[in-house]
């Protein structure tokens, strides 16, 4: 044992609890791997759904045992920090895998065949942003980022026989790879100029090198290469192009997944590399970006271009789930508001709305799910008088339109009332009035459906089918969708702990 | 003849233009996935010249260089490995591995 300090293998020893969600998940991957092997995979569907949320359920369980997070509690030589955002994000995406997993079971896109893998997938990409938004140092960050993009290529390409499923998994590859290995050489850059990988230690360096003109070439570069991977992974302006081709060519539960987990993820990574490397202050919750590194002002411009060309983009779509693509580059666009106001006002009214947008997007997607599994299509055409035929299913669609809108009395509104307000707090009035004037932009192509359900006749009589199961999945979705609409408070007092 | 930090970055800065420049313009999809692995040997070589040649600090961890470019290498036969898996099934089915003739999904 000579060489090895021996605090060193002490510390690390000591962290090793902290990983205990991300072990128990790998747990639950190998027992449902082995089970696909050993079991004839294609008959127990339900064996694999009750595995895998078990697996989800109990990698929660280390979280109540934890210490407090603090945001300067690191562990395993500082690759990772137990502070509120990754408390809070574990819990998220660990929510959000629950409700894919759940969907995916009633999905008839996906055959039994592929189920088993399909929930292994699932879990592994959830386990992939655990470990994204703990991370604080580039190689974890990279090995993170790498572990969910390579598997939800693989999500994507599920259903190997559809050639569209086949094309958009290509797409996705070939754009992901691209953005990503671009954000990798902007990491090497900064490597380069703070000799550590470690993302405090680089901040401090960050903050000396903006003063010397040379450098600041450097970091601009860098800054300019990060925003390519996360531009990508939050699908806003210049790198939405893959947006409505993946979500259309995906199977539509994975659709849901990657439109609120890894969107998701890619925003708190925003939060992560961002405010720590290129902001300073910090007192009284504002940040001032570093000097000579305007890059908020760039964000603001992405933020409003993203907004403008989704919802603008939108307008003409007849099949539902590329509008609610378009429409989830929108919210990229939305989103980006709060991370441009830099201050932790913004950073709680993005994470805020990321809660609300996850309940209220699964939603619409679970809906356009249930809808093909009960013999309709993803065509706007196929939703005319649906409202006679599945009157639960087109109320639920409805509630979940009305809040993606950003209509009152539901939680779409209050979290767009936190944007709002963060961008309005910092004095970014042009951003305020694009985001509102898209805001009506997006009346009209969420109306479409809600008119096309309600106001036109059905052209076929027969009911829809929608299993209790489904169902209650929907009313798990519906119920906070509403309940953070009137009662937003405890999730605000939530978020406003976390920065 | 010596070598200093200078030569390793003009390389690196080359491999990840001429690596850009491929992924623009190729329209096979291999060839894209070509481009995409100069890219990350662009940044690999960053990795292990910045921890070769910076001089060490009290802050600095050099080797870390090193063994990122270990993980950058393993990553990109990940990707590789998964990219290709999706090419080789859509050639089963389309006979054609130019990015420009999927045009399925359009709206």
């Amino acid at each position: 044992m000579t060489g090895i300090p021996e605090n060193f293998i002490r510390s690390n020893l000591q962290g090793i609890p902290f990983v205990g969600p991300e072990i128990i998940l790998t747990g639950a991957i190998i027992i449902l791997l082995i089970v696909g092997v050993i079991l004839p995979y294609w008959r127990y569907r339900r064996m694999f759904t009750v595995l895998a949320l078990l697996g989800l359920i109990g990698s929660l369980l280390p979280l109540w045992k934890l210490p407090t997070p603090q945001p300067d509690l690191t562990y395993l030589s500082g690759l990772f920090v137990w502070d509120w955002l990754t408390f809070f994000f574990k819990l998220f995406f660990v929510v959000a895998g629950g409700f894919v997993i759940l969907l995916t079971q009633g999905s008839s896109e996906i055959d039994n065949v592929e189920y088993s893998e399909c929930t292994v997938l699932v879990l592994a990409v959830t386990m992939g942003m655990m470990l994204l938004v703990a991370a604080t140092d580039l190689l974890m960050i990279f090995l993170a980022f790498e572990t969910m993009g390579i598997l939800s290529y693989l999500l994507v390409g599920m259903r190997a026989g559809d050639v569209r499923s086949g094309e958009a998994a290509l797409k996705y590859v070939l754009y992901g790879a691209f953005t990503s290995g671009t954000m990798l050489f902007g990491f090497s850059l900064l490597f380069g100029l703070a000799g550590t990988t470690d993302l405090l230690e680089i901040g401090r360096q960050v903050v000396a090198a903006s003063q010397n003109p040379q450098d600041k070439i450097l970091l601009i570069v860098a800054v300019l290469f990060f925003l390519a991977g996360l531009l990508f992974k939050t699908a806003s302006f210049p790198f939405h192009f893959w947006c409505p081709d993946v979500y259309e060519g995906a199977p539509t539960p994975i659709t849901a997944f990657l439109s609120v987990g890894p969107k998701a993820a890619g925003f708190a990574l925003f939060i992560r590399l961002f405010y720590p490397l290129f902001t300073t202050g910090g007192e009284g919750g504002m940040y001032e970006a570093v000097s000579g590194l305007d890059w908020p002002s760039i964000l603001a411009l992405v933020s409003a271009l993203t907004m403008t060309l989704g919802n603008l983009a939108a307008i003409h779509q007849n099949n539902l789930k590329r509008l609610l693509a378009y429409s989830s580059i929108a919210h990229a666009g939305y989103l980006l508001m709060g991370i441009v106001a830099l201050s932790d006002f913004g950073l709680r009214a993005v994470v805020f709305y990321l809660v609300v947008y996850l309940f209220m997007n699964l939603g619409a997607f679970a809906v356009v799910t249930l809808v093909a599994s009960g013999g309709g299509s993803e065509e706007i055409d196929s939703y005319r008088g649906l409202g006679s035929r599945a009157p639960y299913l087109c109320v639920a669609m409805a509630v979940f339109l009305f809040s993606l809108i950003g209509l009152p009395p539901f939680a779409g509104f209050v979290g767009k009332v936190y944007l709002f307000a963060a961008v309005i707090y910092k004095k970014i009035y042009w951003l305020a009035v694009v985001a509102a004037l898209n805001t009506v932009v997006s009346l009209y192509y969420y109306l479409r459906v809600v008119k096309a359900m309600f106001l036109e006749r059905p052209t076929e009589a027969s009911q829809v089918q929608v299993s209790l199961g489904s169902q209650a999945l929907l009313l798990a979705l519906l119920f906070p969708t509403l309940g953070l609409g009137i009662y937003w408070q405890p999730l605000a007092k939530v978020v406003s702990g976390m920065f | 003849m010596s070598y200093s930090l200078p030569s390793f970055l003009i390389v690196s800065s080359l491999l990840f233009c001429l690596g850009m420049f491929t992924v623009l313009t190729r329209r096979n999809a291999i060839g894209v996935l070509m481009g995409i692995e100069l890219i990350l040997n662009g940044a690999g070589l960053n990795f292990v010249a910045f921890s070769r040649f910076l001089e060490p600090t009290q802050t600095a961890n050099l080797l870390s260089g090193q063994v990122f470019t270990l993980f950058i290498i393993a990553i990109a036969a990940a990707e590789v490995a998964v990219a290709l898996a999706i090419v080789l099934v859509l050639y089963s089915q389309m006979k054609t591995i130019d990015v420009e003739d999927f045009k399925d999904l359009r709206g």
